[in-house]
Formats: C-alpha cells, structure tokens, sequence
C-alpha cells in the first residue's frame, strides 16, 4: 500500500510538477519572444535566448547526474524514476539552443556552421557534447534498455563526457567572466568524483572477498 | 578676460605649485586660442547643476559626420551595456551605475606635453562647443547600435595640452575606485581599465570625447562623465569614465589586449577579413534592427574606411589587428 502511494506520487505529482519546472524557462523565452505577459528579453533577445538555452542545457544534465547519488544518499528509490524525464528535456534545451544558433542566430548559414565547428574550440567542443547526447535521447525508452541489456548502461555514461565538453563550451565561450563557468565544472567534479569514489569503494571491498576465496 | 576657477574646488583637491603653473598656462592658453572667447556660455550652463537638472545638452548636429542609419533607441543604448565595471552582463551596469560619481571630477594630464597637471572637469569641457554626431558602434561581439553622441572633437581637447614631438600615442585611463564601481572588486580585468590611441588616430576628426547622447548628458552606464568614442574600432577602445589622459612615446598595452593579447590587438580595427579567434567578424546583428535574427555585412572599419583607411596604409591589418 505504501509502495502503491509513493508510486502514485512520483507518478502524479512529483513528475508533472518537476516536467512543469523544466519546461519554465523554456516558456518565459518563448512569451518574451512572443511579446507577451510583459516579458522582456532586452536588447539583443537573439543572444538572450541562446544563452539561456544553453544554461538551462547544462543545469538539466548537472540534474540528472545528481538522480544517481540521491538515491544512494537517501535509499529512495523513486529517484530514478524522474532520471529520463530530466534527461530528455536536457537534451530538449540543448538540441533547441543548437537550433536556434544554427537557424536563429546564424540565419542557417551551413558554411558558418562548418567554419565554426571546425575553427572555433568552443563551438567543436559544444557540437561534440550534442553528438554524443542524441544516441541516449534515442536509446531513451524502456523497449531500448531491454534490447541493449547491460550495455544500455554503458552506453549512457556518455553523458559524462558530454556534460565535460558542455561546461567546457561555456567556459571558453565567455570573454574574461569565467566565475559561473567553473561553478559548473565544480559541481560536475562533485558528482563525477562521488562516482569515482563508490566505485572505488565497491572495487576495494569486493577485491579482498575475492582473494580470500583464491586462497 | 577674467580667468576664474570654479568654487567649487574642496581643500583636498589644491594643486602642487608646478601643476597649478601648467593649468595656468593652460587656461591661458584657452584665451590665446580665442576658444575661450568663443567659449559658449552654453557649456557652462548646460553642464552646470542647472543644466544637469533636466539633463538637456545644448548642440548643434554635426551632419557631415553623422549616418542618417535608423538610431537605436534611448532604451536599448542604456540598458544594453559593456561595463564591467559594473557587471559583466549587458544588463547589470544600468542597474548598477547609480553609484558612480560623475561630479566633482578631476583628470589628470601627464606625460610627454607642455601642459600637464590635473584639471577640473568644468575646465577641461569649458571651451568646446557641443555637436551631435552619430555614429555606428560595432562591438567586437559581433553586434552594433547608431547611437547619436553628444561631444566634441578630441583633437581639439588634446591640443589644448600642446603634446611634444615625442608624444607619439595618448593613453586613457578609467576611474579606480571599487566603491564606486563594484565590478573592480574581482579581478577579471587587470584594473584600472586602459587604453590608447596612435596620436594621429587621436587628432582624426571622428574621434570625439562624447559627454551626452540623445541630446542629454551621458548616463553613467554609458561611461558618465567623459567618454571616448572611435567609431571605426571596436566598442572595446572607446574607454568610459576617463580620469587620465598621458601622452607617451612609447605604445600603450590596453586592458584587453593584456588580458588575452591573442585575441584583441591595440589597434582593434572593425574589420571583416580578420576574424576573433573565437568568433567571425564578417557580419554583424544591428541591435533593434529588421526581423530580430537578421544579420548584416561588416563593413571595413565599421564603414568609415573612406576616413580612415589611409592612417594604416602599407600596414599589415591582419598582423595588426
């Protein structure tokens, strides 16, 4: 009965209000571009509306690594359940804000779009963590985790790197500010070096029970 | 002629003897130009506490020097701003200005120049008639305004301090007082913010010391209360708030070419053909313009090449940049 609740409760209200909380941004963009309910994105609500997307990219996939420790922190395990929902809609932000610079901002200009991805670090190194994210989106449903077994899981490390080269596009896209960039990349060393560190731990405890049996 | 100083000097402020004999000389100076005859009351009275009340300039438009492009708005102009100073998002230095004190205001003049010393502000704006000029700003950012300026010419300041032969650049130096300016608090920049100009580039007719915009004094996000503007480089050059004018044989390393001498040069030239390392140059957003994404063609230093190309003739503008 108390399992039956909890489920209803991600299910129902924890779920829809965290989807509503991750589509915010994306709707007071799309008012302010509309022009409506008095929403202002300045003088240059092109570049407003890349960043943001961008931002909003990065906080979503920093989110969905936080899922993982959660639950080790606290034993529940409904948080998983809310990992694909963040992770889509990550990769929602992060797919719109490539298409805004690409068909927005760049006019769909391909031959900017080749220059910069192969001149410019930041924009490779952003067309990277965007490459690597789609084959997750895609692999996203039950049906593929069944299909791809065990290596599903090994597959969506990929994230990973992909948060990495997404903080590290930040990093080198701003001209002298680079507070909040490494900000960002410090709280993805917290997440990535708790991993580490309970894989270290499981390895280490789990290599002496080996021996002994050798023994 | 009367030659009087302003009252309003505090104690703190009195000059060293050699100084005061340079301003002397200076404002007598003024009077041998007959700029001091010529002397508007206008200025005194616009930019005097009556003046400063309602905020209005008096000018005359400078056609011969302005684009008839679409102006961007008031709005837009002052609340989408590059002064880290006071933020390093466009938005922050309108909310943050406020706390800049642009009266009283002293500039110091040093350097390779027979006249030298520190000058009031009312001194150093005294003689020059206002004129409105409006110029294209292109930002190295790769977007753009026309913002219609309120000023005078710099050369006709520069002059007034008679630079020796030696003088080959002039150096511009912004307010240092992290009170005022909160953004100097951190070090993303090495402050006070710097910059310079090759002495003819300085004497070139467009580029002007801008004191207002719209008509009206200069809000402080927009660099209150002396301004350079050179509208064929990018934003960047144009150095707010300026507090120290040295003239110098010796080429003078600006702020941001010190930060990253890769990616911005001293001469800081719009130019299409040499892109930022990390972005291209060839095309600009004119802010408030057309259809919100449009983009337009950069044009070489910012379209006044007819004006200027001929500084740098047989200059390796790539090298350059």
């Amino acid at each position: 009965m108390a399992a039956w609740s909890q489920e209803r409760l991600v299910r129902f209200v924890l779920k829809p209000l965290l989807l509503a909380a991750c589509l915010f941004p994306f709707a007071r963009l799309a008012a302010g571009a509309a022009g409506v309910g008095g929403i202002s994105l300045g003088a240059n609500p092109v570049e407003e509306i890349l960043h943001t997307l961008g931002k909003w990219g990065l906080n979503l996939l920093l989110l969905t690594l936080c899922i993982t420790p959660l639950r080790q922190l606290t034993g529940w395990a409904h948080w998983m359940r809310l990992r694909r929902m963040l992770g889509l809609t990550a990769f929602f932000y992060v797919a719109v804000h490539f298409l805004w610079y690409l068909l927005v901002d760049q006019g769909l200009n391909l031959t900017v779009l080749a220059e910069d991805i192969a001149k410019r670090p930041y924009i490779t190194v952003g067309f990277t963590a965007l490459v690597l994210l789609v084959p997750l989106a895609m692999t996203s449903t039950r049906a593929s985790m069944r299909r791809l077994g065990r290596k599903w899981q090994s597959l969506h490390r990929l994230i990973y790197p992909a948060t990495l080269l997404g903080c590290v596009h930040y990093y080198w896209q701003v001209k002298a500010d680079v507070r909040e960039p490494l900000l960002y990349l410090a709280a993805l060393a917290v997440l990535l070096g708790w991993r580490w560190w309970k894989h270290r731990d499981r390895v280490s405890r789990a290599a002496p029970a080996a021996f002994e049996r050798v023994r | 002629m009367l030659i009087k100083r302003p009252l309003d000097i505090p104690p703190s402020e009195i000059t060293p003897e050699g100084l005061y004999l340079g301003r002397r000389r200076f404002l007598a100076g003024l009077a041998g130009t007959g700029l001091m005859a010529a002397a508007p009351a206008v200025l005194a009275q616009a930019l005097t506490a009556a003046g400063a009340a309602s905020g209005a300039l008096k000018f005359t438009p400078n056609p011969r020097y302005s684009t008839s492009e679409k102006r961007n708005s008031f709005e837009d102009i002052t609340t989408y701003n590059n002064f880290y100073e006071f933020g390093t998002d466009k938005a922050e230095p309108a909310r943050n200005a406020r706390s800049l004190r642009t009266r009283p205001w002293t500039v110091s003049v040093e350097g390779e120049a027979e006249v030298t010393g520190r000058f009031d502000i009312e001194d150093i704006l005294k003689p020059h008639a206002l004129e409105e000029r409006i110029y294209r700003l292109r930002c190295v950012e790769a977007w753009s305004m026309v913002i219609p300026w309120i000023g005078f010419p710099l050369g006709d300041l520069l002059q007034r301090f008679r630079p020796a032969s030696n003088a080959k650049y002039v150096e511009f130096t912004t307010l240092l007082d992290p009170k005022q300016m909160p953004g100097q608090r951190y070090p993303l920049l090495d402050w006070p913010y710097v910059e310079g100009l090759r002495m003819d580039e300085a004497m070139h007719p467009l580029s002007i010391i801008a004191v207002g915009l719209y008509g009206k004094v200069l809000p402080n996000q927009n660099g209150a209360p002396l301004r350079l503007v050179v509208p064929w480089k990018y934003g960047f050059k144009s150095i707010k708030s300026i507090v120290r004018i040295r003239f110098t044989e010796r080429r003078p390393q600006s702020s941001w070419e010190k930060q990253a001498p890769r990616e911005y040069g001293f001469y800081a030239n719009v130019n299409p053909e040499v892109d930022h390392p990390r972005w291209s140059q060839k095309r600009e957003r004119r802010i408030g313009a057309g259809a919100f994404w449009d983009r337009q063609p950069t044009l070489p230093f910012n379209g006044y090449a007819k004006e200027v190309a001929s500084l740098y003739a047989g200059m390796d503008l790539a090298r350059n940049f």
